[in-house]
């Protein structure tokens, strides 16, 4: 133990001599939650819909049929009380809820004017504003064309509401994200790098010539990292309350289970990368090609996966990312708890178990 | 035989079906320096490799201060200490952390620690650059101290890499000298070099040429028998042998 806690010191030694690396470690955090701007607009393919039909007559059942028409929505469930549809929503698989009044087809025709409720998920508040906005055009569509037959003007009013992130902030978007991206980086590539260089400098021989046991050399390079990052994820969180406004609203404590765990992913990652790399350049390329792209590009925080064509989405799954930053949305924007979310939990789980086998494994098929 | 520390018999490593080691057998006495000579890919790092318990044999037998190189590696690793030819400290660790480090690894107590430090930084002179980083010392002072650090837990045997490369004529004599004070305290010194010069320092050496050892007595003894002026003779008689390429 005393050998342990000797080898981690000297970790720490490295981190803390390295003043531009650690300058960048802090930096880089806090640069990208305030610059980064609001994420791109994508136009947005068969999103999963629900609509409550309290109605059932006419005018409801035409405006049903061109909804499912519309490449833009599918429709996953009619549901018959509105107190079902936040659960939907609380699944994570729609995006969109349509509710359609009792006497619907009445009012229309004898007030001249009816009301209809869009409710979007804003906690990714692009797609929900893109989303509100074509379905807004679909009903004003179906305006028009009772009107074309009609004397007396017609007036459907979509009233849009916005779940969990009324105000439409961009924050919530990219604050999963940025941890997710920032998580990765360090974790991945400081370990790689930092592991690597001891081949490179020739030390990680003496290492596995002394006494010292060749597994704790890695477990003892991952600790000064787990706990950098978790200042890190400290960092952000305290930005985006104090800074950005936006409140955490699910447990912290979970938020930084959930964080610990995905820390873990990146770091098996990290070592399962510098088992297989000997020089530090490559170490860096395949940490920033093999996890940071993947990461932007498939997490979801940058582009919708949904939108993607079914292969894309299908490799998606593998990026640990993906999964850490619908955790973090979960827990920070919708204020769900660790029921909502045992599901994306198990299967980082599984990730990293898996990552550490393989990396443990290979080390030793290494050493041989 | 008790002061047989490094008993090898017939030690092989293969790999598929390249033989890299090709049963050699030797022994070396405490507190003897052993030259270990060959040509690059002749098999001595791989020799030395299975040595220190860092990679296990094809075939043969070998006892390292008494331990048995296939049960007994933790052992072993406890006896011995290593120093590569590539520069083996770390370069942003001050050399004081270093010691501190390196002791630390091989479980000596702080008590223990500060002593070793003390004298050690003492003896290399190096009190006014206890707290600088290593990377700036001199590449002969680094190596002069790891060295040192290398056998900072008293190790029965040290094994050394190509200890000096690149090192100037004079510092590799000052090295020399420690190697011939840590030989002289009963610590078996067991190094590989390129350098002729250096291997007339030794006890014994041996030449191994294509994964055998094709000679191993005396630098006097060798330089008679292949009736050669120096060592450079000796060494190129035999190394022309080989089949092996680099």
């Amino acid at each position: 133990m005393k050998q342990f806690i000797t080898f981690i010191r000297k970790e720490f030694l490295h981190v803390i001599r390295d003043r531009k690396t650690l300058l960048i470690l802090f930096g880089m955090p806090i640069v990208q939650i305030l610059i980064f701007g609001f994420a791109l607009t994508n136009e947005i393919k068969n999103s999963e819909i629900v609509i409550v039909d309290n109605a059932k007559d006419v005018a409801s059942a035409n405006i049903i049929t061109k909804i499912t028409a519309s490449r833009y929505f599918k429709v996953s469930t009619f549901l018959s009380q509105n107190s079902d549809m936040e659960a939907e929503f609380r699944k994570g698989k729609i995006k969109l809820a349509v509710l359609f009044p009792p006497h619907f087809n009445e009012q229309l025709v004898h007030e001249n004017r009816a009301q209809i409720q869009i409710i979007a998920d804003a906690s990714d508040p692009n797609t929900a504003t893109t989303l509100t906005n074509y379905m807004t055009s679909i009903i004003q569509e179906y305006q028009a064309e009772i009107n074309g037959n009609n004397p007396v003007p017609l007036q459907i009013v979509p009233e849009i509401k916005m779940l969990y992130n009324p105000q439409l902030k961009g924050a919530p978007n990219f604050v999963p994200g940025v941890m997710a991206l920032v998580l990765m980086l360090i974790c991945v590539m400081m370990t790689a790098i930092s592991i690597v260089k001891e081949k490179e400098n020739g030390t990680m021989e003496i290492l596995l010539v002394s006494p010292f046991k060749p597994i704790f050399v890695i477990f003892s390079k991952a600790v000064p990292y787990l706990l950098l990052s978790l200042i890190n994820v400290s960092t952000i969180l305290l930005l985006s309350i104090f800074v950005l406004d936006l409140p955490i609203n699910g447990s912290i404590v979970l938020l930084f289970l959930e964080s610990i765990l995905f820390i873990i992913t990146c770091l098996a990652i990290g070592i399962f990368i510098s088992i297989k790399t000997s020089s530090q350049q490559i170490a860096m390329l395949i940490s920033l090609m093999g996890m940071m792209l993947p990461t932007i590009l498939f997490s979801g925080f940058m582009f919708p996966v949904e939108n993607m064509p079914k292969p894309l989405q299908l490799i998606s799954n593998i990026v640990p990312a993906k999964w850490f930053y619908i955790i973090v949305k979960s827990i920070m924007i919708k204020g769900l708890g660790f029921s909502a979310i045992w599901k994306e939990t198990l299967i980082l789980f599984g990730m990293t178990v898996f990552l550490l086998i393989i990396s443990l494994k290979s080390f030793k098929t290494r050493l041989e | 035989m008790e002061d047989q520390v490094i008993i090898c018999e017939k030690l092989t490593k293969r790999f598929g079906d390249f033989t890299a080691v090709n049963q050699i057998s030797f022994t070396v006495s405490k507190g003897e320096i052993f030259g270990f000579l060959g040509a690059n890919g002749a098999g001595k790092t791989t020799a030395m490799r299975m040595l220190c318990g860092l990679s296990k044999p094809t075939l043969g037998n070998a006892l390292i201060a008494g331990y048995d190189i296939y049960k007994n590696t933790e052992r072993i690793k406890k006896n011995i200490g290593y120093m590569s030819q590539r520069f083996s400290l770390y370069e942003d660790l001050t050399v004081a952390e270093n010691i501190r480090f390196f002791g630390g690894i091989y479980g000596l107590s702080n008590q223990q620690l500060k002593i070793k430090s003390e004298a050690l930084i003492r003896k290399l002179h190096l009190q006014s650059e206890a707290n600088s980083l290593v990377a700036s010392l001199p590449l002969g002072w680094k190596q002069k101290l790891a060295f040192s650090v290398a056998i900072i837990h008293e190790p029965k045997i040290v094994f050394l890499d190509e200890p000096t490369g690149g090192v100037d004529p004079i510092t590799r004599r000052q090295f020399w000298e420690l190697i011939y004070e840590a030989a002289n305290s009963g610590i078996t010194v067991f190094v590989t070099t390129h350098y002729m010069d250096e291997a007339e320092y030794c006890n014994r050496i041996s030449i191994m040429v294509d994964g055998s050892i094709e000679a191993l007595d005396t630098t006097a003894n060798l330089k008679k028998k292949y009736d050669a002026v120096t060592m450079d003779d000796v060494f190129y008689q035999l190394a022309r042998t080989a089949r092996r390429g680099e």
